[in-house]
């Protein structure tokens, strides 16, 4: 074992995969001589020189798109996207081609390629470098959306992102780079589409992801203190996302709130309920609530963005709604 | 640049006019087949600029790969593609290259490394930057090639790519089919650059050439392949040709005045190699029989593409994700 933060545990999985794989290639702005801008590939470019990590130009349209055309071709391209909100930039290369190309193809060729994209408010970033916007990427068939919330699975996520043959964007919390874990050895990848059990409760099911996994356990210690048990959900893949995981909880707590980041309408938490009230309506005891940031560009000025932001108070708040 | 590059031989020439003949045969064969009613969707004819598909291709070699556009058929044909599963494909039948889940603007076939045709303008030319850096980095000696019309160089990810493919030296080969026509509009209301400038911009180099001319066209293929091949990062060529059906087929062409369409017959790439081959005093009896066979093939193609079976629902959704396979590097905790 050993502590390793959240940003350096997936540092630590690009390296030992471009250890293993020659064609595992990283693409990105500023991945390379500065190391990236929350120093996530800090040190690749000395170990693995220039040809496997590559600076690009701001042209992540151009980026991405050749990510496509690589891996149709024989690398593993892992491409940082240094604010998720520079995806709309890039829409076509992964909408249009890279979730497109193994169907419309007849299954001819596969699309093994890895987008990280930091996501997420907490550092007054402003409206353009603060969103969460996974739901579109998880909207679209071809494409899978992973979203670590912390060290063991940050590794684990990436390990299996490049390791997998189809598109696969990673989600990562900026809030959570600075976070601490223990990394166990050996490290191991984890599979996409399988949920964590972060906190074993009997009365409430809280389903999250990412950074609000650590406030869903924050609002589950404040709730054990009214005698309110409650289990913590980390889907830590949300497309494809743990159907099975959910409802198993859910036949235990007949009580359900999911949270995230991310605006409430049409998020994550819309599709998640709308299955539910479907496949688990005969466990429901109650409303199935969502927690998710008001209908709102993320606001710059701290006053603002403390309000916008989920915190623990409002999961508590929904967690006793969906338990009246 | 090879000193026969500016030349051709008689029986090279029959075998580029030959190509041509193909291409003009199955596209003029869907022109029927779409007016009445057996092609669904869209289709996108090259009719008029075959030149510039068989020039170029015959420049390459299997390995190398092929970004395409929604005009594409050509290309598909040029690069090696089989013309029965290319019908099969764009009539939706499940033997089609692509089991019928891509059409027209879809056909590849990466066994001949034809990467696909596309039906976004400009976004061939990002995936062909990625599959040059893929032969860099793995060495295979092969290049990449995208072919795009006039239109695409007002798009954002063209400019991209330039910059990117001439900062890494990649082995790629920009082909700019300029026809002058962007969908339904003119060039002069669509790019307030000279297209041949742009590329030079970025400081790489560019050939102009009458894309009409399928000799000239190959040439300037051969030399551009030939410094790409040799490390000298990418290069541009410029083929100046002329598409003489609408922007799609049912398109009336309402915008396009009579002369123009006059004299486009007078700029036919399939009559100038033909003119040529006669010069050269090869016998009309081989110009007929190349002609005879790409009939002979497209009707061989059409009837096994009628006999396709549509494919199924129950298969439906094969091939949104591949197959789960175990773990390639990292071992999987549960």
């Amino acid at each position: 074992m050993s502590e390793v933060r959240f940003g350096q545990a997936i540092n630590r999985a690009l390296a030992d995969a471009m250890e293993q794989d020659s064609s595992v290639v990283l693409l990105g702005e500023d991945v390379g001589e500065a190391g990236g801008p929350f120093g996530v590939t800090r040190g690749l470019l000395k170990r693995f020189g220039a040809e496997r990590v590559r600076d690009t130009p701001i042209s992540e349209a151009a980026i991405v798109g050749a990510a496509v055309g690589a891996a149709m071709t024989g690398l593993r391209p892992v491409v940082e996207v240094m604010f998720m909100d520079f995806v709309t930039l890039a829409m076509d290369a992964l909408v249009n081609q890279a979730a497109k190309a193994r169907f419309m193809f007849g299954g001819q060729v596969s699309v093994p390629m890895v987008v990280r994209m930091p996501h997420g408010g907490g550092i007054n970033a402003g409206p353009q470098h603060s969103q969460c916007l996974e739901a579109w990427l998880a909207h679209v068939p071809g494409l899978k959306v992973v979203c670590p919330s912390n060290v063991e699975d940050a590794y684990a996520l990436v390990r299996a992102a490049i390791d997998d043959d189809d598109p696969v964007i990673v989600v990562e919390n900026k809030a959570l780079y600075a976070t601490k874990g223990e990394l166990p050895e050996p490290m191991s990848a984890v599979p996409i589409g399988r949920a964590r059990t972060a906190r074993v409760g009997n009365d409430v099911t809280i389903v999250t992801y990412g950074a609000m996994v650590p406030v869903g356990l924050a609002a589950a210690a404040v709730l054990e203190n009214e005698g309110i048990d409650a289990e913590v959900l980390d889907l830590r893949s949300l497309q494809p996302w743990d159907e099975t995981a959910v409802l198993e909880s859910l036949s235990r707590t007949h009580r359900l709130v999911v949270c995230h980041e991310a605006v409430e309408a049409f998020g994550i938490g819309a599709e998640i309920v709308a299955r539910l009230a479907d496949t688990g309506f005969d466990e429901l005891d109650g409303p199935l609530v969502r927690v998710g940031a008001p209908f709102m560009p993320p606001p710059f000025a701290k006053s603002l963005e403390d309000w916008y932001r989920p915190d623990a108070g409002r999961v508590i708040a929904a967690v006793k709604r969906a338990i009246a | 640049m090879a000193p026969t590059a500016t030349k051709a031989s008689p029986a090279e020439l029959l075998r580029l006019y030959a190509g041509m003949k193909l291409i003009r045969e199955v596209e003029q064969r869907l022109a029927v087949m779409f007016g009445d009613g057996e092609i669904p969707g869209f289709i996108h004819l090259s009719i008029g600029q075959e030149a510039v598909a068989v020039g170029i291709a015959a420049a390459l070699r299997p390995h190398d790969t092929l970004a395409s556009n929604h005009r594409g058929h050509g290309h598909a044909l040029a690069k090696g593609l089989d013309v029965s599963r290319f019908f099969l494909e764009i009539m939706g039948r499940s033997e089609g290259y692509c089991g019928g889940r891509g059409g027209s603007m879809h056909v590849a076939d990466m066994s001949v490394g034809m990467l696909g045709a596309n039906g976004i303008v400009g976004a061939g030319l990002p995936i062909a930057v990625g599959s040059a850096l893929a032969h860099h980095l793995r060495k295979t000696g092969g290049i990449a090639c995208v072919f795009f019309g006039d239109g695409a160089l007002a798009e954002g990810a063209l400019h991209e790519s330039f910059n990117l493919a001439a900062l890494w030296k990649l082995p790629i080969l920009f082909v700019c089919e300029n026809n002058g026509w962007s969908e339904f509009s003119p060039a002069s209301r669509q790019l307030a650059a000279e297209p041949s400038k742009l590329a030079e911009a970025f400081k790489i180099p560019t050939d102009r050439v009458d894309g009409n001319d399928i000799i000239a066209v190959r040439a300037a293929a051969l030399s551009a392949v030939e410094a790409i091949r040799a490390g000298g990062g990418p290069r541009l060529i410029e083929c100046k040709t002329t598409r003489v059906r609408g922007h799609f087929e049912g398109d009336a062409q309402k915008y396009r005045d009579a002369g123009e369409c006059e004299e486009i017959g007078r700029k036919d790439p399939i009559n100038r190699a033909q003119e040529e081959l006669r010069i050269m005093g090869v016998p009309d009896a081989d110009i007929a029989a190349a002609d005879e066979a790409a009939r002979r093939r497209v009707d061989e193609a059409v009837a096994v593409a009628r006999a396709g079976t549509a494919p199924v629902p129950a298969t439906a959704l094969a091939d949104v994700y591949s197959p789960r396979v175990a773990s390639k590097t990292a071992g999987v905790r549960p």
